[in-house]
């Protein structure tokens, strides 16, 4: 079986974002030169996902390939993809990543994914900076594919795979449907490994293909556009309760109890 | 024809009310642009939500259009992308509007696409424009998000983000025009074969109904730290809840989970210990009378919501807190 993983490179998760007040969008909406990049933990669990598929089948032809798009440094989170694992990848070097809207963006990773022909394309459900949530479900409707989001687990079956789906508060269904085929991957449904040493030594022998979005032919002007950044507002005003850790614990219950009445 | 076309979702029989919140929001971008409101209802059976839409009585003009087929009596992407197309394609609405759900995220985006359009997907405000709200990096920036050129513009709304009409707040509204579209589906063309839903497991732990929550999110670093929490939540009479990446890394059970694809809370306290306060999450508890929140970060979205903060490193805060809750009570 051969899968292709669309992953994404994300600011992390604590990093101290600022608003780029000089800075126009499309390219500076936040200052990206404070910022480290990891990448994307739902992507990483779409990874997981396809190498446990890879590695449960039985044919030995299975292949993960993971694509990308992005500037250079998107080059390390496609390295990360294959020290864990993955076969080879390709990087859709784009510099204007942001100036693209959720299709923008799919029409590029469509149009890199199709000579592949892979039986099974995975992409984290939604990112962690954007949080689009839709670039999976977009491939697969350019790709003329069937697709299924929030996905825990997917299993290969005759004709295509049986997936385990997530619905709100606590409910799944399993769905059956022909490959190829696109799912989007929910986190939680596997455990994510590291990358070993030997992994880390391996990838830097593994292929990673670079095309240009000038070459996949893929632009499109926007419908949608991000036209402002801002700090959200407070919906309730918080008061903050200083001093050492002992002081701020007693502060706190003492609110709780005389001034909130919920001790 | 033009209008804002509005679609309906129900949940174990009833409107939900998410739905309810899109209608208005809806309301609102029809007021905006002086265009009529359709809600559109889509499956194999819609009597029933149909007539508990009419029996709302909103505000005049407005109409239900029961998108109706033997193949959408249960939801599949393909089923519902097929047949909302073709209902746009007759009723060429300016907006299109959703409550921004499961279902909604699994087949939108692929009817927009369809439309050579983009949905701008889980919107908390609308602005003059209209300029759309949505949130960036899990609630730490908002964006604001703009449509251009022709075509419908696709949005869905996020849960509590805008406040339905009352029912029958307009005694003098016409009763709602109900109409049916019969969309012409194919089985071929449903790709996909959905069991019906079933339940993870049994819940026996009830937190729906808990007065206290300690809750416990990624600052916690390891499994092994759960226990200071465990201590606190023990001092307070609390139950102890989880963020979903705890959950997802086995070190509580899935039953704690709070949040959107968790339980939803509302106790009269929720103690927020190392939770950044991610959309996902706030949807699971914003109803908790008082919110608490301890987080090293002092931007963390968490302190949105919450009455009382302590920007701080939790391995300290918490057994603290532990100890003066201990001596508050003797």
């Amino acid at each position: 079986m051969k899968i292709v993983v669309a992953i994404k490179q994300v600011p992390e998760r604590d990093a101290q974002v600022r608003i780029d007040a000089a800075g126009k969008w499309p390219n500076t909406w936040i200052v990206e030169a404070d910022l480290q990049f990891a990448l994307n933990e739902p992507d990483a669990y779409a990874l997981e996902e396809a190498l446990q598929l890879k590695e449960k089948s039985v044919a030995a032809d299975g292949e993960v390939i993971v694509v990308s798009a992005g500037p250079e440094r998107v080059g390390a989170a496609i390295r990360e993809a294959l020290a864990k694992g993955a076969d080879r990848g390709i990087h859709v070097v784009c510099d204007d990543l942001g100036a693209r809207d959720a299709l923008g963006v799919a029409r590029l990773l469509a149009a890199a994914i199709q000579p592949e022909s892979p039986d099974l394309i995975l992409a984290g459900l939604q990112s962690e900076d954007l949080g689009l949530g839709q670039t999976g479900v977009i491939v697969a409707e350019l790709l003329g594919l069937p697709h299924a989001t929030l996905i825990l687990h997917a299993e290969k079956t005759e004709t295509g795979v049986t997936v385990k789906r997530e619905l709100e508060e606590g409910w799944f269904q399993t769905i059956e449907m022909p490959t190829p085929a696109v799912l989007t991957i929910q986190s939680g449904g596997n455990k994510l490994r590291y990358a070993t040493l030997m992994g880390i030594k391996r990838a830097k022998t593994r292929e990673v293909r670079r095309l240009t979005a000038a070459e996949l032919d893929a632009d499109s002007a926007p419908v949608v556009v991000l036209e402002r950044v801002t700090l959200p507002q407070k919906q309730k005003s918080t008061q903050i309760l200083s001093g050492t850790a002992k002081e701020a614990a007693a502060a706190l219950v003492e609110k709780l109890k005389f001034e909130a009445g919920v001790l | 024809m033009s209008g804002i076309l509005v679609v309906v979702e129900e949940r174990a029989g009833r409107i939900a009310r998410i739905s309810w919140e899109a209608v208005a929001a809806g309301q609102r971008l029809g007021a905006h642009l002086g265009l009529p409101v359709i809600a559109a209802i889509v499956g194999a059976q819609t009597e029933a939500l149909a007539a508990e839409f009419a029996a709302r009585r909103l505000a005049n003009g407005m109409r239900l259009v029961q998108v109706v087929h033997p193949l959408l009596a249960q939801y599949t992407a393909d089923g519902f992308t097929l047949a909302l197309r073709q209902l746009i394609e007759q009723e060429r609405p300016a907006q299109v509007v959703f409550p921004h759900t499961y279902q909604v995220r699994d087949y939108a985006p692929a009817l927009a696409a369809r439309f050579g359009q983009v949905l701008i997907g889980d919107v908390i405000a609308i602005g003059d424009g209209p300029v759309f709200t949505r949130q960036l990096l899990q609630g730490r920036l908002n964006g604001n998000y703009r449509h251009f050129g022709g075509g419908p513009c696709f949005v869905s709304v996020q849960a509590g983000a805008f406040r339905p009409e009352a029912p029958g707040n307009d005694a003098d509204a016409d009763p709602v025009q109900t109409e049916i579209f019969a969309p012409t589906l194919d089985p071929a063309q449903i790709r996909t074969r959905p069991s019906e839903p079933w339940r993870g497991g049994a819940l026996t732990v009830d937190l729906a109904s808990a007065q206290r929550i300690v809750s416990v999110g990624r600052g916690i670093k390891e499994a092994e730290n759960i226990p200071i929490v465990q201590e606190l939540a023990t001092a307070l009479g609390a139950e102890l809840a989880a963020s979903r990446p705890i959950c997802d890394n086995g070190w509580l059970p899935l039953e704690r989970q709070v949040g959107s694809s968790g339980q939803t809370v509302s106790p009269k306290l929720y103690l927020a210990v190392g939770i950044s306060g991610a959309i996902q999450h706030l949807v699971g508890m914003k109803g908790s009378q008082c919110v608490a929140a301890i987080n090293k970060d002092p931007d963390a979205p968490i302190f949105e919501v919450a009455d009382y903060g302590i920007v701080g490193d939790l391995f300290e805060v918490v057994p603290a807190l532990t100890e003066a809750v201990k001596a508050a009570q003797q």
